[in-house]
């Protein structure tokens, strides 16, 4: 590194390094989403309201999703209590 | 046998445009009967890249309505040799481009053509997902910027589900990263995704990656595409890129920063 990167690198703070990490979440997270099927989104709406009448949760505590293997598709719920 | 290639990208402005007049007649150079099909509709600009914006008559949609044949439509290049431009139409009417239109037209210029280059409009709705739908390869244009590779990730999801070559479970479409505006001194300061960081999130083989460069603003000032240019740097990397594209190998460059002077640092470094 030269004596004029040094500076520049303390003014950028290497933002890239952060770019590069959040890019790298959100695009797998996205990339789960993807092959999810069509109904999925209601039927976690629909599962919320079910668990929301005993528990108060809030919209993210809940999660649904499949995953395909092979042969079987699981269907993991995934719900995270309060307190 | 004829191959469709589309350029896309997601998010608007990132070079397809720019790309695709420069790849098109770079594939024409080298010999290959080669049109570019403008598939923005309502934003034609292609024509003004290619330089060929004052003979417009007649474009895409009056083909597919059957109010011009494709040789009345179609521009012939005046420098490149093997050099057509199908023009997008002006209308508003976003539905103009039907499927059954564009198969038939896509039909005909395969019968002429070793290579149909699709310049897609931006986002990953119906446009764009026309642009995308009967092709062959993809060469997804990506900025080093948090949003278009987040974008180009997505149009990667389109055209790995509703290409006509999924739908159909054929071959899937052979996809292509092209990175643009790349600048290795913001790179190295640390302030811009280096191209290892852009190919490792979206984990498609590299095609090229093309300076950021004034030479492109001159080039479409002038309406000549910049892969003409044969000093710039952006217009050699243009060049490789298609070289790659027809399966030869060659050196990535251009990646490094250039050492300047002192002087030049002072003064602020004009770089080309
Ligand atoms: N390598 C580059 N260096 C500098 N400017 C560029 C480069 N590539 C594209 N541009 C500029 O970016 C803008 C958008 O390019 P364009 O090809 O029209 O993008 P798109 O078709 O994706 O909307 C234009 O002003 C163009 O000149
Ligand atoms: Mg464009």
């Amino acid at each position: 590194m030269s004596f004029f990167d040094y500076f520049r690198n303390k003014r950028g703070a290497n933002s890239a390094a952060t770019a590069r990490e959040r890019l790298q979440v959100i695009v797998a997270h996205e990339r789960g989403q993807r092959n999810q099927p069509d109904y999925l989104p209601r039927m976690q709406q629909e599962i919320l309201e079910v668990i929301r009448k005993y528990i108060p949760v809030e919209q993210d505590d809940v999660q649904v999703q499949v995953d395909e293997s092979n042969s079987c598709s699981v269907l993991e719920l995934n719900v995270t209590l309060p307190g | 046998m004829a191959k469709i290639i589309v350029v896309t990208s997601g998010k608007g402005g990132v070079g397809k445009t720019t790309s695709s007049a420069a790849i098109g007649t770079g594939l024409a150079q080298r010999g290959h009967a080669t049109v570019i099909v403008d598939f923005d509709v309502g934003l034609r600009n292609l024509d003004l890249i290619m330089g060929c914006e004052r003979r417009v008559v007649y474009d895409f949609v009056n083909v597919i309505n059957g109010e011009a044949t494709l040789n009345q439509a179609l521009i012939k290049d005046k420098r490149t040799e093997q050099l057509y431009i199908l023009p997008a139409s002006q209308t508003r009417d976003k539905d103009a481009l039907t499927e059954e239109g564009v198969a038939a037209v896509l039909e005909e210029l395969k019968g002429r053509f070793d290579y149909i280059v699709c310049d897609s409009p931006a986002g990953i709705e119906k446009g764009a997902q026309m642009a995308l739908y009967f092709a062959d390869e993809a060469i997804v244009v990506t900025n080093p910027e948090v949003s278009s590779v987040r974008d180009s990730d997505r149009i990667l999801g389109i055209l790995q589900s509703k290409s006509l070559r999924a739908k159909e479970g054929e071959e899937p479409v052979r996809e292509h990263l092209l990175l643009t505006r790349y600048s290795p001194a913001r790179v190295a300061a640390g302030e811009m995704l280096s191209v290892a960081d852009v190919e490792d999130i979206l984990a498609i083989p590299l095609l090229g990656v093309i300076p950021e460069s004034q030479d492109v603003l001159k080039a479409s000032n002038q309406g000549e595409p910049v892969i003409l240019n044969d000093e710039a740097q952006a217009g050699q990397a243009y060049s490789d890129a298609v070289d790659r594209l027809l399966g030869e190998n060659r050196p990535h460059r251009f990646l490094e920063e250039q050492r300047q002077g002192f002087f030049q640092r002072l003064l602020g470094g004009g770089r080309g």
